[in-house]
């Protein structure tokens, strides 16, 4: 591919980029057996504390178990400071604009009546609940917790810029893999955080208590917080016993949960216990079976309705699916402009909608260029990355598009950056996206970094864990 | 505490327990089988072992009548279709550690799933086909270590007496089996009276039996004479000092569910601590008068009724 690259560490092949010159000086004298063999460490400890995940459907060759490692890569993605200091400003003003939004969407509609935004993608949009409409939530935040997916890619003139390539608004997973990751780092190489100012990250879960606990009903001064969980087979069930746990709450299943007398409760070995904030893990079609998917066992009877009286928070609340679809993505940055009165700090990739004319027409001719995306897709299913696929791949998803435009977006296929990584004959460029944890309660706060993905494969742009990704630890340096 | 947290902890430590309890018993059989011996006497052993776990039905279903060593340690050791096999109790108990392993502390969990793992390792590479008595001894640690864990890391909460009480009721029920069983094999009912068999046979029979409980040198510092079976009845069944008697389990039992106790628990709480009582002022000589076989089935109906009491009072309560 001619296109041109940007590497997080390697200026050049003779010049290392000065943020990570410590790191490269550090890393050039580790002998490779050391290395190879914290790599075996690092994936032995992983095993035993049970950091897996689940493949839906997937069996292993003895047929054993369904649990599988995420592969954590040893060498470090690295932010400097001004770089993180800036990105942070924009991800403060996008997930404002984006609560904005939502109780816009859900209240008086303003920016459909400005017609920044037009009415139909936002009615037709199967992830619109109006069950919500009107319903007042605390301190008008929609989505407490939100993953936003940002990638780096190079300009014209070889500079790489951040973009965001999605907003995840309803239950974005991976903050325990950043959390492990950092701890992995720490006791595979004490010494290289005595020699760089890392900025922590380890207080991610009291942040995520006070958001969870600011968004609390009025009717209690000590509310119960708890995590809802699918349950030990979902593929996350790692991630939300680990939250409960490190930040000292329950976990609990659909089955825990009751309403009685419009508040919600649940089953203790003293009784009733009454639940004041759920941070669900859980999709709203799941939440309640009197109002969604009626045959859902994962969710509790009758809890939209205490939800919609104020005697529970939910979090993040039903309905934020209608912001951070990909067919609402283009607007963000007027989101921005309209609620906030301010330019996009963070760069939106230029996309096409299959639903305009004009954009379909040219996406249709540019297929083998474009990243063609399902508008309801997700993990990294439902694309086609255009210069890396087949003349018949092509074909398929063309005739796909073609039956339904408006189902589908197109972006050009970004030259995501690459950061070294271990693969099989050694060290090579691999390309990562980074996805930092916003927290809005009170206040939008996060920890510095996120978790940043990996795409193993050669060349590969999918960075998601079900299609082969892996993970490495984020420093974000301190000046 | 959530009841279905407590549910999964109390099981976690039942299924440890009774893996390490079914270890134990197949471990003495192993040895005495290596015994020179009649082939009866050797059979006798392996048979009671599927009666303890009432599972001959499902051995003959699936080996045929004949019980050969092999088949039988092949059952109870491997077979996952074996709701009483160490695989499965293993299984079983890092299941339940998983589903609620952020109410564990890290290390226990770490043991528990260590457990599992390396289990999974030892039955592919047939070290247990090599040399089982190394097998169950490794069993038995990872029992110990798992409890010792738990006793030196847990915050003594109610997690830790749903945890606590689930090992001694298993425990209880599990000892109280292999009496009823092993004295069974010698008596259809036993009474009290001396064996007729021969001393020899005698010998290894009870000793193997106080081996199983870890209780042979126990028995020489409590008793410094000879083996007889009544005061082996009396050492598992009475003795409170005896970590592995029906007393002793009962009293933890009772301790771990006064602290727990709520709205729906007194019933509960007094019978266990009825059954505790009964144990506490028996005397083996009246047990042995109106018979062991018939003093133990009423005691496991009694510890089995317990368990569902327990059962309904907290961990799975109505509404």
């Amino acid at each position: 591919m001619s296109r041109p690259m940007f590497d997080e560490m390697n200026a050049s092949p003779s010049e290392v980029r000065a943020h990570y010159e410590n790191y490269a000086r550090w890393l050039a004298q580790q002998p490779e057996e050391v290395m190879a063999s914290r790599r075996e460490e690092a994936e032995m400890i992983f095993r035993r504390v049970g950091i897996t995940f689940a493949v839906y459907g997937a069996k292993d060759e003895d047929g054993s178990g369904t649990e599988r490692l995420i592969p954590f890569d040893l060498i470090p993605r690295i932010i400097p400071a001004h770089e993180w200091h800036s990105m942070e400003e924009g991800l403060v003003q996008r997930v404002t604009a984006l609560n904005r939004f939502i109780h816009d969407v859900y209240h008086d509609q303003e920016i459909i009546k400005a017609g920044h935004v037009p009415a139909e993608q936002i009615f037709q949009n199967a992830q619109f609940r109006p069950e919500m409409m009107g319903v007042d939530v605390p301190h008008n935040i929609y989505s407490h917790i939100s993953g936003v997916d940002i990638v780096r890619a190079p300009n014209a003139d070889g500079v790489g810029e951040y973009y965001v390539l999605e907003d995840n608004l309803r239950v974005p997973s991976g903050v325990s893999y950043m959390l492990e990751d950092r701890k992995m780092m720490m006791r595979l190489f004490p010494e290289l955080f005595g020699s760089n100012r890392v900025a922590p990250v380890a207080h991610y879960p009291d942040l995520l208590l006070e958001t969870l606990r600011a968004v609390s009903p009025a009717t209690t001064a000590e509310p119960t917080v708890v995590v809802l969980t699918p349950g030990m087979y979902n593929s996350a069930y790692f991630e939300h016993a680990f939250l409960a746990q490190q930040m000292g709450i329950e976990l609990v299943e659909g089955q825990d949960l009751f309403v009685k007398d419009n508040f919600v409760y649940m089953r203790t070995t003293r009784g009733p216990k009454r639940v004041d904030v759920i941070y669900r893990r859980v999709d709203d079609d799941f939440l309640d079976p009197s109002v969604f998917r009626p045959t859902s066992t994962l969710g509790c009877e009758g809890l939209l309705g205490v939800y919609r009286s104020g005697n529970v928070a939910i979090c993040n609340a039903v309905g934020t699916g209608v912001a951070d679809d990909k067919s609402i993505y283009p607007y963000v940055p007027k989101m921005i402009e309209f609620y906030l009165g301010q330019k996009p700090i963070l760069n939106n990739v230029p996309t096409f909608m299959g639903r305009d004319a004009e954009d379909l027409k040219y996406m249709l001719a540019n297929m083998k260029d474009l990243v063609v995306k399902e508008v309801h897709g997700a993990g990294g299913y439902g694309m086609l990355v255009g210069p890396a696929s087949t003349q018949a791949e092509i074909e398929d998803f063309r005739k796909a598009v073609q039956a339904n435009p408006s189902g589908y977006i197109a972006q050009p296929t970004l030259s995501l950056s690459t950061c070294p990584t271990y693969v099989q004959s050694g060290v090579a460029p691999r390309h990562i996206d980074l996805r930092p944890f916003v927290l809005s309660g009170k206040e939008v706060q996060m920890v510095p970094g996120g978790l940043t993905r990996v795409a193993l494969k050669d060349g590969s742009l999918v960075v998601n864990s079900s299609q082969g990704g892996g993970t490495k630890d984020t420093w974000v340096l301190e000046d | 505490m959530l009841s279905r947290t407590a549910d999964h902890l109390f099981w976690m430590s039942r299924y440890t327990e009774r893996a390490e309890n079914t270890a134990r018993m197949l471990d003495v059989n192993y040895q005495t089988s290596l015994l020179p011996q009649s082939a009866a006497v050797a059979q006798v052993g392996w048979e009671g072992l599927l009666v303890i776990s009432e599972l001959m039905p499902a051995y003959n279903k699936k080996y045929g009548q004949e019980i050969t060593p092999r088949n039988v340690l092949d059952f109870m050791v491997r077979d996952e279709s074996n709701p009483s096999s160490i695989a499965t109790c293993l299984k079983a108990a890092r299941e339940n550690a998983r589903a609620v392993r952020g109410a564990l502390t890290t290390e226990l969990w770490e043991t528990q799933n260590q457990t599992w793992l390396e289990l999974g390792r030892m039955l592919k590479s047939k070290n247990f086909e090599r040399d089982p008595s190394e097998f169950f001894e490794w069993v038995k640690f990872r029992s110990h270590l798992s409890r010792g864990v738990a006793i030196g890391t847990m915050l003594q909460d109610e997690a830790f007496h749903f945890y606590r009480m689930g090992t001694f009721l298993e425990r209880a029920d599990n000892t109280a089996r292999l009496l009823d069983v092993k004295f069974h094999a010698v008596h259809s009912d036993f009474f009290g009276n001396a064996s007729e068999l021969d001393q020899e046979y005698d010998f290894y029979h009870w000793s193997a039996i106080l081996r199983s409980v870890s209780g042979f040198e126990v028995y020489r510092k409590v008793y410094r004479d000879v083996i007889s079976p009544e005061r082996v009845a009396e050492l598992l069944i009475l003795r409170a000092d005896m970590p592995r008697s029906l007393a002793a389990s009962l009293n933890e039992v009772v301790n771990n569910l006064a602290v727990v106790s709520n709205d729906l628990s007194a019933e509960t709480l007094r019978r266990a601590g009825k059954l505790k009582a009964d144990l506490q002022y028996a005397r083996i000589d009246e047990i042995l008068a109106t018979g062991l076989h018939a003093f133990l089935t009423q005691f496991l109906d009694r510890v089995n009724e317990l368990g569902g009491r327990i059962s309904k009072d907290f961990l799975v309560p109505a509404g």
